[in-house]
């Protein structure tokens, strides 16, 4: 276990190093200078080279690089160019939105997800797994955004139940709080859970197929009492794969479901950031999502080796 | 958009639990505006972006003299002015008892860093033009300053009312980007990035004080969203609103307003005067006539806008209508660009940035030059690359922008500006132009400008972008105009 553990951790930390080259270099040579962003079309050039010194663009590249990925090691993140508060700082903020919502939805789309695939799976072929099956086809096609729209003008608009938009913020309450992040992490949710759901779906019904199914049938476990006890958990490999993906992506991919209920999350800083050429902001919030993505991914190959037995060996 | 489905059919037996749920109503003493951009720091002397104005200008920072919603300049921090016979040397007398709000006294020694400030060398001003006519700035006593200029300057007093001019000062300068510390009617309360940002009344104004107690600024760029948080009436205010299309809707809504005013914003086909075909007057005046403005507006702003001939804003009583000299005439254009070499047409490009008037537009524009054999390739740019490669590098055939700085013509006298329109004539009108201080003289020679832009075809001139306002019904004091980019929240109130 702890080899396999040295080993993963070893090639989390050569994606980190390639990824931080990767993002910046990308990321510079997209055209566009945040100072003259945000001196606009009657800046003087005088006034540019002023705001380029005082941001520390005026140095080379290279160099920028080394103090952005040095400045990281150390817990140092910069200082955004437009909004000239710490990028950490500005993350931290962000997290509080971005972090539940993400956990929210993943909760939603788990709860949603694991009976609907159980349920369909234990009575495959019939109405009932048929009815599953439309509903989630119908929810891996609609696009989020459009979905939120919906929500929003039902619930919010018509119904008056929730706001159109906005975060009340964690200190007037957790109830208004988690209130405001509802009907996102329900537009988040439902795409999500469609997916998972026809994974838990086809993984318990490869899984029913397994000669241990047999067996456990054959010492005399009602059906019920086989799929909970050996189907369900050997199921859950592929479905904890999806899981991990879906939360890199709830996390990082809320970008539009951000923009359509203005919440003040990490997705629409990117947005924002990309818009005015924040480049520090971008590097370091990206740089950042990646790390979460390969953390998520080793807790996910961690959690293959909990589940399943055979996979702390075989490394 | 397919909003109508909901407006009828759910019945009145939810008002109960909408009415638990939503909260209650916003007291009359509090208002949350709304609008498209979030500044992306507070301090409006050191960027170009309009977002920081449209929070703070005259509801927390105030200058030498402002704007009025009429577009009009009148006194500010400066009660009153005295100016020299030769036009070269201003005396600003300054209001008494002003103090900033962190109790600082507000003198002529905090005009004087304001101004020097804004003109020195390190400075990050992005209207450091507006401040370069300035020789020298004297503190002669705590209420008064005395400003020398090179030469004599029209259009000082006006420039002295721009957010970038906003007195400010040196105890709470270093903090200014996240705690803006104003002389203004309200007081920055509190940012939450991302998000919003508040400001309460400041109870010890020295002018009239704000009839409002709270304000929360909300920002939410989605077209969609904006609707939505209209509808909800999760915002009271929301200006600049983005979708056109959905105002007949608030325009029938017994709940809400629609205020249409005037922007600065001249929205124009940039051409680039150097490059060929452009650099012939001939190719430019066939692609004025090609664009129909009326079809433009309707298509692209939902009909509202007002087409103009020249670049200059129509509400201004020195605009003259020179629409008719680029009248929609397709015929014409073909014979025009026959004349100048280019009977089949000819392939070009076509830069547009995010907002929705150029895409929208570019599209139509795109259709119209295509009828006279023009053909355009739309190229779709972020403002940071828009910035870079039509602005600053001029590597560009035809562009759609609005210039929403206030009284812009000047721009024309600048040969290196991305036009690139070099007429010295126009040049030399404008140094007349500034150094004239009669007003008689003045219109004269702003009209003779636009007539002279107007007649080379410098750019295709299209419209006066409009400045949109939905609010709650019992909104008064609002600005309708837009004569610079603020939402002016000092008068406003709530009509029961």
């Amino acid at each position: 276990m702890l080899r396999y553990s040295l080993k993963r951790l070893a090639s989390l930390i050569v994606s980190l190093a390639v990824a931080s080259l990767v993002i910046f270099s990308v990321v510079e040579v997209a055209p566009g200078d945040p100072a003259r962003f945000m001196l606009g079309i009657n800046a003087q050039p005088d006034t540019v080279a002023a705001l380029r010194a005082e941001l520390g663009l005026d140095v080379p590249k290279w160099q920028r690089y080394l103090d952005w990925v040095g400045g990281m090691a150390t817990g140092d993140f910069g200082t955004s160019y437009t909004y000239r508060t710490p990028v950490a700082q500005m993350v931290a903020d962000r997290l509080w939105v971005s972090l539940p919502l993400a956990l929210y939805a993943l909760m939603l789309s788990t709860l949603i997800a694991f009976p609907a695939g159980i349920f369909a799976a234990a009575r495959r072929g019939r109405p009932a797994d048929a009815a599953v099956m439309g509903v989630t086809q119908l929810g891996i096609a609609i696009p989020n955004f459009w979905f939120a729209m919906m929500l929003v003008l039902i619930f919010a608009i018509k119904l008056r139940l929730f706001g159109a938009g906005g975060f009340a913020g964690w200190d007037k309450g957790a109830w208004a709080a988690m209130k405001s992040l509802t009907l996102p992490a329900v537009a988040l949710a439902l795409p999500q859970a469609a997916i998972l759901a026809r994974v838990m779906r086809s993984a318990l019904l490869d899984v029913l197929g397994e000669d241990y199914m047999r067996t456990a049938r054959a010492k005399g476990l009602s059906r019920r009492q086989a799929l909970w006890r050996h189907g369900v958990r050997n199921a859950l490999i592929p479905v904890l794969t999806i899981i991990g993906l879906q939360f890199s992506f709830l996390l990082a991919g809320s970008i539009i479901i951000e923009q359509v209920f203005y919440l003040p999350g990490l997705g629409r800083l990117v947005f924002q950031a990309i818009s005015s050429r924040d480049l520090i902001v971008v590097e370091s919030v990206v740089m950042l999502l990646v790390f979460a993505v390969i953390v998520v991914n080793f807790l996910v190959d961690l959690a293959y080796a909990a589940v399943d037995p055979r996979l702390r060996s075989r490394t | 958009m397919g909003f109508n489905i909901f407006r009828r059919g759910m019945g009145s037996a939810l008002a109960l639990s909408a009415a638990i749920w939503a909260g209650a109503a916003s007291a009359q003493g509090d208002i949350t505006v709304a609008m498209q951009l979030e500044p992306p720091h507070l301090d409006p002397t050191s960027a170009a972006a309009g977002a920081i104005d449209s929070v703070l200008y005259s509801n927390v920072f105030e200058g030498l003299t402002r704007f009025m919603g009429d577009g009009s300049i009148v006194p500010g921090l400066a009660k009153s002015w005295d100016i020299s016979d030769d036009g070269t040397v201003y005396t600003f007398h300054l209001h008494e008892g002003v103090t900033f709000h962190d109790g600082t006294t507000m003198d002529a020694e905090d005009v004087k860093f304001s101004l020097d400030r804004a003109r020195a060398e390190d400075s990050a001003n992005a209207q450091k033009a507006l401040f370069s006519g300035i020789e020298s700035v004297e503190v002669v006593d705590p209420l008064t300053v005395r400003v020398t200029l090179k030469e004599p300057n029209g259009n000082f007093l006006f420039n002295m009312a721009w957010g970038d001019a906003v007195i400010v000062a040196p105890e709470s300068i270093d903090g200014i980007k996240q705690h803006p510390v104003g002389t203004g009617a309200f007081k920055f309360s509190s940012w939450v990035q991302g998000d919003r940002i508040e400001l309460v009344k400041n109870p010890d104004y020295w002018g009239t004080p704000a009839k409002l107690d709270h304000v929360t600024f909300k920002f939410i760029s989605d077209p969609t969203a904006a609707f939505a948080a209209v509808m909800a009436e999760d915002v009271d205010v929301f200006t600049g609103f983005p979708a056109p299309e959905n105002l007949p809707q608030f325009e029938a809504d017994p709940r809400f307003q629609v205020l249409v005013g005037s922007t600065e914003g001249e929205t124009i086909l940039s051409t680039n005067n150097k490059q060929p075909p452009f650099d012939n007057v001939k190719v430019r005046e066939a692609v004025a006539h090609a664009i129909d403005r009326q079809a433009l507006i309707d298509g692209a702003m939902f009909g509202y806008g007002t087409p103009i001939g020249t670049h200059f804003a129509p509400h201004h009583p020195a605009y003259v209508d020179l629409t008719d000299l680029s009248a929609y005439d397709p015929d014409l254009s073909r014979k025009l660009l026959a004349e100048a070499g280019f009977p089949d047409g000819f392939e070009t490009t076509l830069h547009l940035p995010p907002p929705s008037y150029a895409r929208r537009g570019g599209e139509i524009i795109q259709a119209q030059l295509a009828a006279v054999g023009i053909k355009a390739e739309i190229i779709n740019v972020e403002w940071a690359q828009w910035l870079e490669t039509v602005f600053r590098g001029k590597n560009y055939a035809l562009t759609i922008v609005s210039h929403t700085e206030p009284m812009d013509i000047g721009i024309y006298a600048r040969p290196d500006y991305y036009f690139q329109y070099d007429n010295p004539d126009f040049q030399a009108l404008m140094k007349e132009l500034n150094a004239a201080t009669d007003p008689a003289k003045r219109t004269e020679l702003l009209q003779k400008a636009q007539r002279i832009i107007a007649e080379d075809y410098v750019n295709g001139y299209l419209f006066q972008l409009p400045a949109l306002t939905v609010a709650k019904a019992g909104v008064r004091g609002l600005w309708a105009n837009a004569p610079t980019q603020a939402t002016d929240l000092t008068a406003v109130y709530w009509e029961n």
